[in-house]
């Protein structure tokens, strides 16, 4: 075994480190680096799409992607790296839609036409895009999805409404998993669409988070005419796609860096704050809690790389193999998360609710926004119960819990 | 023994469970929130109508002449609705003190005004450096000749911004030992040099930067004796915490059954997320942390209020209760899911109020130190 990067990845990774150290000068003021940050205020998209230039230009948007589409052919350890360096500095830029979901899906299973028509967009960094999964009724259990789309010649007639889409107040498409055959039942009978926000009869409706930033939305759809060329896979074959892009979903380094840079922001603020006359940083409990979260960020990073080594040896097929240990890394990554956000919420005390525009808030009031976003990690992209029942059934071959045999008559 | 409520205290509970929530909807929560005052001017004018700001004050000063135990209840129901009101300042942090420590002249001049709802009023206690120890005091009074003169900046006074009078925690002499030389005022919020700027917060609940420049206070105006202060201060923290935790008992309350009716309501997997063992193990550690809750408090309010030496008990109350509420309110959101981050959802209403509860008069470690040395540590 050897846990050493190349000389040439040390190398990459200084040249990331060195670019994102100068560009992230541009952030705006009390940037924090969140999903939040990003789509909620204007200044925020504004530097999303800047930095998505900017990695365009460099050529490192869609490192991972074939250099026909706009890429580097770059291998999985060195996204990694990339990925690392890029939430460590909180850098917004790579969409977690286009480039992260729906890029590696139409590598994967899309037609030439779709690839040529939707990825040298995203590769420049001009497109954005939103998920359009998730309904009223259909959260964890997205197969219940009742989102209709009809068969009109060339075009899908589609009607009905899809809920907690991210940014979809800001993406130019979004890609949406809706049911064309209603005589099918759950997963069987749906399609994959790739749909223009601004086509007629789209209307998004915000839903305000409980800090009052703008993440998610309702999207409702009346009467909204999607191309039929627009389909991804089959008619009916839809829910294939939306399980292969789900093995893209999990991938989450980043997770375990934004924890990473946090923890030493808040060692630096426990270094420089005295109370009761003597640095945060000497008391003991503090120290305990600090280290505590260093242990758990070594040991994220380390499962992270495990999973990354799988990945490049064996491929994709390889990562749907490993389902088990995605949705450890996904739940272990969120949880980091939440924890990091409460500890740091005991050491600020009362300072750990201040909003980022007083000038009482430390650390740009990170942590006020961060106890009640960190939550919505553990929610979105599969919840951590929905992952631990992938866990018990993929990895320790426990029956399928939540399966129709073991359902109970309904309890009132 | 008896461990349960008279029946005027539970007709208390319901009649105050049934005006708030009928008169502070959780919409009116809202609103309120947003709001620059941070409560209702009409809805503070029928609390004090039903007596509720004299619950607990004699009869002589305009009061109902309660125990601190029916306080509690009222504070409960607070908590359960979240109410949104300069209730906790005006009534357990500055009118009980004056009741204990006051003149005789003081509190004819604040206590009827409290009990009508004419006045309103705020505690200066903590400051820049948020730590609820004496050494924590730095803001200055002298004494120039009949008058006090106030310097320095306290932070995180709650409804200081539509106070009608501050009490104000000084420091008065500087020695080895920090509790001593510690000075109470009264101090009108109106007088020249008294500037207070709402922090924004998690919880929106108008917490304080209060600035003094030579602020002048009669001397007469001097709550309990000069230098001796510190101890009120105990005393009222005592009552503050232990009050806390009876509002964080009514939230978790409330949290709890939200959760439980969501999840006997909410449908995947064509089945209700309740007959999910997660969930109802979640929902059984809620409820374990709720009632482990619940007679850990009131033996520790029933101290506070008989003044039996009860410094450890208060603290095992908050140590407790403030870990349970955080973690029901958590636990809450995590049950409904994505909908539970919302700001229109009730569920992110408690859970802010949790974490902003927890730090106020000291988190749970800051108690665990203080059963530490309780325990002779
Ligand atoms: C911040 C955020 C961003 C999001 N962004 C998007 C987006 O861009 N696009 C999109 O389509 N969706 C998005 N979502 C929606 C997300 O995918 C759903 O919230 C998620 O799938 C859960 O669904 P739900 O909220 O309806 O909760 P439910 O599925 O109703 O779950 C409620 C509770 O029941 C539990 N539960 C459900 N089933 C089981 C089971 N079988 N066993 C044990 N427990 C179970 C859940 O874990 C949860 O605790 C986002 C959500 C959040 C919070």
């Amino acid at each position: 075994m050897d846990f050493s990067l190349t000389p040439e990845q040390e190398r990459l990774r200084k040249e990331f480190d060195d670019f994102f150290k100068e560009e992230m000068k541009n952030a705006p003021p009390g940037w924090g680096g969140s999903l939040e940050d990003m789509y909620s205020a204007d200044e925020g998209w504004e530097f999303h799409r800047y930095m998505a230039r900017k990695l365009a230009e460099k050529g490192w948007l869609v490192r991972a992607w074939p250099k026909e589409y706009g890429g580097q052919d770059a291998s999985i350890m060195e996204q990694v790296i990339f990925g690392e360096v890029s939430a460590y500095h909180k850098s917004p830029g790579v969409d977690v839609f286009g480039i992260g979901l729906l890029g590696p899906t139409l590598l994967a299973v899309g037609s030439e036409e779709h690839k040529k028509e939707y990825l040298p967009p995203i590769a420049r960094g001009e497109t954005m895009w939103c998920q359009l999964w998730s309904e009223p009724n259909a959260g964890s259990d997205l197969a219940a999805l009742a989102t209709r789309a009809v068969r009109e010649g060339d075009y899908y007639v589609v009607n009905g409404q899809k809920t907690w889409s991210s940014g979809a107040h800001r993406g130019d498409w979004g890609f949406a998993i809706v049911r064309t055959d209603p005589e099918q039942k759950r997963s069987r009978g749906l399609s994959f669409l790739l749909l223009d926000m601004k086509a007629p009869g789209v209307t998004v409706r915000p839903l305000l988070g409980m800090d009052k930033t703008h993440l998610f939305n309702e999207v409702y759809f009346d009467n909204v005419r999607v191309p039929v060329k627009n389909r991804v896979g089959e008619e009916g074959k839809g829910w294939d796609v939306t399980k292969a892009m789900m093995n893209f979903e999990r991938t989450n380094v980043g997770m375990i860096f934004t924890v990473k840079r946090g923890l030493e922001d808040l060692i630096e603020f426990c270094k420089e704050t005295k109370r009761n006359g003597e640095p945060l940083a000497k008391n003991p409990l503090i120290r305990n809690k600090l280290a505590q979260i260093a242990v758990e960020v070594e040991v994220g990073i380390a499962l992270a790389y495990r999973i990354a080594w799988i990945q490049e040896k064996g491929g994709p097929a390889a990562m749907v193999e490993a389902g088990a240990l995605a949705a450890a890394s996904k739940v272990y990554g969120t949880e980091l998360n939440q924890r990091f956000s409460y500890v740091g919420h005991q050491i600020l005390g009362p300072y750990g609710q201040v909003k980022k525009e007083s000038k009482w808030a430390p650390l740009q009031g990170t942590i006020e926004s961060g106890f009640q976003q960190v939550q919505g990690m553990c929610i979105a992209m599969g919840t951590s119960e929905v992952q631990r029942n992938t866990i018990a059934w993929l990895g320790l071959g426990l029956p399928r819990s939540w399966d129709e045999v073991f359902k109970r008559p309904m309890a009132k | 023994m008896n461990l349960d409520f008279t029946e005027e205290q539970e007709m208390l509970r319901t009649s105050a469970r049934d005006f708030l929530s009928t008169e502070c909807p959780k919409t009116a929560v809202r609103e309120l929130e947003e709001s620059e005052e941070g409560y209702s001017k009409e809805m503070w004018k029928k609390m004090a109508d039903l007596g509720w700001m004299g619950l607990v004050l004699p009869e002589e000063y305009g009061g109902t002449g309660g125990e601190f135990m029916d306080l509690i209840i009222l504070l409960e129901e607070m908590g359960r609705n979240i109410l949104p009101s300069p209730f906790f300042s005006t009534v357990v942090l500055c009118s009980l003190p004056i009741l204990e420590y006051g003149t005789e002249e003081q509190k004819k001049e604040f206590l009827p005004k409290i009990a009508n709802g004419e006045m309103i009023m705020s505690l200066a206690l903590a400051e820049p450096s948020a730590i609820y120890n004496a050494s924590g005091i730095k803001v200055k009074a002298s004494l120039q000749g009949d008058e006090y003169v106030i310097n320095g900046t306290k932070l995180f006074a709650h409804d200081a911004h539509i106070a009608d009078y501050l009490l104000v925690v000084t420091r008065t002499t500087e020695g080895a030992n920090p509790q001593e030389g510690i000075t109470l005022l009264l101090v009108d919020a109106k007088s020249p040099g008294v500037t207070s700027s709402v922090v924004p917060t998690a919880a929106l609940d108008k917490q304080c930067e209060v600035i003094f420049e030579d602020v002048k206070v009669p001397r007469k105006n001097m709550l309990g004796a000069p230098n001796q202060g510190w101890g009120i201060v105990k005393r009222l923290l005592e009552q503050a915490t232990v009050a806390k935790c009876a509002e964080m008992l009514g939230g978790g309350q409330a949290a709890l059954e939200m959760s439980n009716s969501y999840a006997k309501e909410r449908v995947q997997y064509g089945r209700l997320i309740g007959d999910f063992q997660t969930i109802q193990n979640y929902l059984a550690n809620m409820w374990i942390d709720m009632e482990t809750s619940r007679n850990i408090t009131y033996e520790a309010v029933w101290m506070v209020g008989e003044k039996l030496p009860c410094t450890k008990e208060v603290s095992i109350a908050k140590a407790w209760v403030s870990e349970a509420f955080k973690f029901i309110t958590e636990r809450g959101v995590q049950i409904h899911g994505a909908i539970g981050m919302t700001r229109d959802h009730d569920m992110g209403l408690y859970y802010r109020r949790a974490w902003a509860w927890d730090v106020l008069f000291g988190d749970a470690d800051f108690h665990k130190e203080v059963v530490a040395q309780q325990l002779g540590l």
